[in-house]
């Protein structure tokens, strides 16, 4: 029968994945639209323009390890899996990078300026927003780790082209909703 | 020779195959969408049963003015955990039950896309509501209503843990809610059998799609208010603080973004359910499905547009209102194209009056009522007299009982057969129909008029001398009669499956795949993956000299 030979689906873990961002995408709306609404409504200092500063260097880490994280699907794809490691490693040095700054900027916003989750509006939404997409990266990582991890262990990784995709497919994901948190809390909040 | 363990090990299983550990493992370490359903379908009717006992204590307690049959703090926890029970944990399992039993059968499909998320899914579901309902043996019953209002579940005003186990009761379920419907839209895209193209697959599946999708988009601001409320509660965090500027209306947008396009995750399977029951009862293929794809699709994109309907009362600007009502009452129109194309089904039809379809009607018109008086509080100024009456209690009862619970009646009835193999009977049915309609109707007509009257929701008593004792009265005894509609369909299905005579595999003469294969379906399902070329494929091959894809 032609019918069942031409036919043709697309891919349920594609499916999957694009829901779960799909999903997720939401999620982070409602912390960006709560942010946004509680912008200068904060009646207690410290206020954003004080004390943030713009993360510059870790925001360019977290969008190349975007790049490095194409490079290493692409060797995979041909066969290359030194290359695959090599450039598998970078993306997780580029978002380890991203955490270890975040972290740096908690310490310093909560040591040295005293703003905390309870100090006022502007540190609920702030800790609230950076800290839900802060735990996304963490996640990522954790999965990227994973995979280093099962490829250093000679698991025949080739064969999980597919799910390897779904993950970098995330972390595009992680690293673009960045792109919105940056605007929102450094350029227009600040 | 390691090769030979492989047998081995195999046929030790099957020897012990009948023990009951044995059978426990294989409910429980499951991915079958079949088991996975029919146990979302039975946790789904068991906190059916608690939900209406509570409801039934409440109908007691208002029966007469000044009862003391449950005190104030106990009629918090009871309105609280029936109303949280019927959504979370009765109406997203049977979204999550029918759509896992259903939707891979009526594809032409082995099992779900995402089987091990499936089984996640299922058992996040089940301990969200362990979980919730814990609370009754800490003695921190939650009691802030199941829309937990802000500041009420602060925890100036809410101390203790009863708002903490009702937060992640429902947002642990809520992840299992997530997943299924994550599966149902992969399963429905990518697993379809060949030739079912968009154009032929099955209405029922159609509306579940837009069903999961609807969900993917409204969950994550429920989950995102509780997350917010758990900041605030559990590490101090300021959302819904207004000492220092924060806003409670803010829990109310979040809540009713998710909480309005709610009440349609919960009626879109009842509208699944007619689809596929109106048209096998007609004898007829289903009026206009075009036009019955888009009214869902256009009830999902106004649906989550219309949140602030219920809010007319904390004083939103004149334009919101505006604006609010007006896209509420459109909805209307996508919803009367399907009333109509329901009856342009029917009209001209051999219709069957068998229990499913009896049901099946009787969603109609009661939904039909749910529907005008929702229009009616859809205009502000009406709305603003009686918010927080009875009178909105009578219409969402209209709606979730007179409609979802009807239609889920009439789609237990329609696939009982499929499920189990045997028929259920058809007088029971009758009775348990006719009892429960005029019960139904006996307990939550008489609602309107209290709430015009004046008697509030969610107050524990009320004072005699306001023309409100009558109304209460028969609205409790209506509950009994009820309870006898109920009796007779638990004895039905006891009935069925103890002595039902065999169902065979088609017993209702349909035209979906479902009803292709044996009943109950095999675990792989079908021998052979089908091959479709209509929208109706047993009708096909049931008149292979008049089929279907000739005018396709």
């Amino acid at each position: 029968m032609t019918i069942a030979r031409d036919w043709q689906l697309p891919d349920r873990g594609n499916v999957g994945i694009l829901m779960l961002i799909l999903t997720e995408a939401v999620l982070f709306a409602m912390f960006v639209v709560a942010y946004i609404v509680y912008l200068g409504q904060s009646t207690a200092g410290p206020y954003p323009k004080d004390i943030l500063n713009i993360p510059i260097l870790s925001t360019i880490c977290l969008l190349t390890s975007s790049l490095t994280i194409v490079l290493a699907e692409d060797a995979l794809k041909h066969g290359n899996l030194g290359n695959f490691r090599l450039w598998w490693l970078a993306t997780i040095a580029l978002g380890a990078e991203f955490i270890t700054a975040t972290f740096a900027e908690w310490r310093h916003l909560i040591v040295d300026e005293h703003l905390t989750i309870t100090t006022n509006l502007f540190g609920t939404t702030y800790y609230s927003l950076v800290g839900l997409h802060a735990t996304h990266v963490i996640v990522g990582l954790i999965f990227l780790m994973l995979v280093m991890i099962a490829t250093l262990l000679h698991f025949d990784i080739e064969k999980q082209a597919r799910r390897i995709k779904l993950l970098s497919w995330y972390w595009h994901f992680v690293d673009a909703v960045w792109v919105v948190v940056f605007t929102v809390v450094y350029i227009i909040g600040r | 020779m390691a090769t030979v363990n492989y047998p081995l090990e195999s046929a030790g299983l099957r020897n012990s195959e009948h023990s009951v550990l044995n059978i426990l493992y294989r409910w429980i370490a499951t991915t079958d969408h079949k088991k996975l359903g029919l146990m979302y379908i039975i946790c789904m009717l068991l906190f059916f049963v608690i939900s209406g006992l509570m409801a039934v204590a409440i109908r007691i307690q208002l029966a007469v003015p000044n009862n003391h049959f449950v005190s104030p703090e106990t009629f918090n926890q009871l309105f609280t955990m029936h109303g949280t029970t019927m959504v979370f944990l009765v109406g997203m399992p049977m979204v999550a039950g029918l759509g896992n039993y259903l939707a891979p059968l009526m594809i032409g499909a082995r099992d779900m896309a995402l089987p091990r998320l499936n089984a996640f899914g299922f058992w996040a579901f089940l301990f969200g509501g362990i979980l919730l309902y814990s609370s009754y043996f800490v003695g921190a019953v939650p009691d802030v209503g199941w829309f937990g209002y802000a500041p009420l579940t602060t925890t100036r005003f809410s101390p203790g843990a009863s708002t903490d186990f009702w937060v992640l009761g429902v947002l642990v379920a809520g992840f299992g809610t997530i997943s299924s419907a994550i599966n149902i839209v992969a399963t429905t895209v990518s697993m379809r059998c060949p030739g079912m193209t968009l154009r032929r697959m099955p209405m029922f599946v159609w509306v579940m799609l837009v069903d999961a999708l609807l969900i993917l988009v409204i969950f994550p601001p429920l989950a995102a208010c509780q997350i917010m409320l758990m900041l605030d509660r559990l590490i101090g965090a300021n959302f819904f603080n207004p000492t220092v500027g924060g806003n409670v209306l803010l829990w109310q947008h979040i809540f009713w973004i998710f909480g309005h396009p709610e009440v349609y995750v919960l009626i879109f399977p009842i509208f699944a359910i007619m689809s596929e029951v109106v048209p096998v009862f007609s004898r007829k293929p289903i009026f206009g499905k075009p036009a019955m794809v888009g009214a869902i699709v256009v009830i999902f994109f106004i649906g989550v547009g219309v949140w602030a309907h219920h809010m007319f009362t904390v004083g939103l600007s004149a334009l919101s209102n505006t604006f609010f009502a007006t896209a509420t009452m459109l909805v209307g129109i996508p919803t009367g194209i399907k009333i109509f194309n329901w009856a342009a089904t029917m009209y001209g039809g051999k219709i069957r009056f068998a229990t499913p379809m009896l049901f099946a009607c009787g969603f109609l018109f009661q939904f039909l009522v749910a529907g005008l008086t929702g229009i009616m509080l859809a205009t502000a100024p009406f709305d603003w007299q009686l918010h927080h009456t009875y009178f909105v209690v009578g219409h969402f009862h209209f709606t979730l009982i007179g409609g979802l619970v009807f239609g889920l009646f009439a789609g237990i009835y329609y696939w009982f057969p499929k499920a189990t193999g045997k028929m259920c009977s058809e007088t029971l049915g009758r009775l348990h129909f006719w009892i429960f309609l005029i019960g139904f109707n006996i307990t939550f007509i008489p609602m309107h008029f209290a709430g015009f009257l004046g008697m509030p929701r969610r107050v524990y008593t009320y004072l005699p001398g306001h023309g409100l004792e009558t109304w209460n009265l028969i609205s409790s005894w209506g509950v009994a009669v009820q309870i006898v509609g109920i009796l007779l369909f638990v004895v039905n299905i006891i009935w069925g499956l103890w002595k039902g005579e065999k169902a065979g595999d088609d017993p209702w003469d349909a035209w979906t795949l479902e009803w292709a294969t044996t009943s109950p379906p095999p675990e792989y399902n079908f021998e052979k993956i089908p091959v479709v070329r209509s929208g109706r494929p047993l009708w096909d091959l049931k008149h292979p000299d008049d089929p279907d894809w000739r005018f396709e």
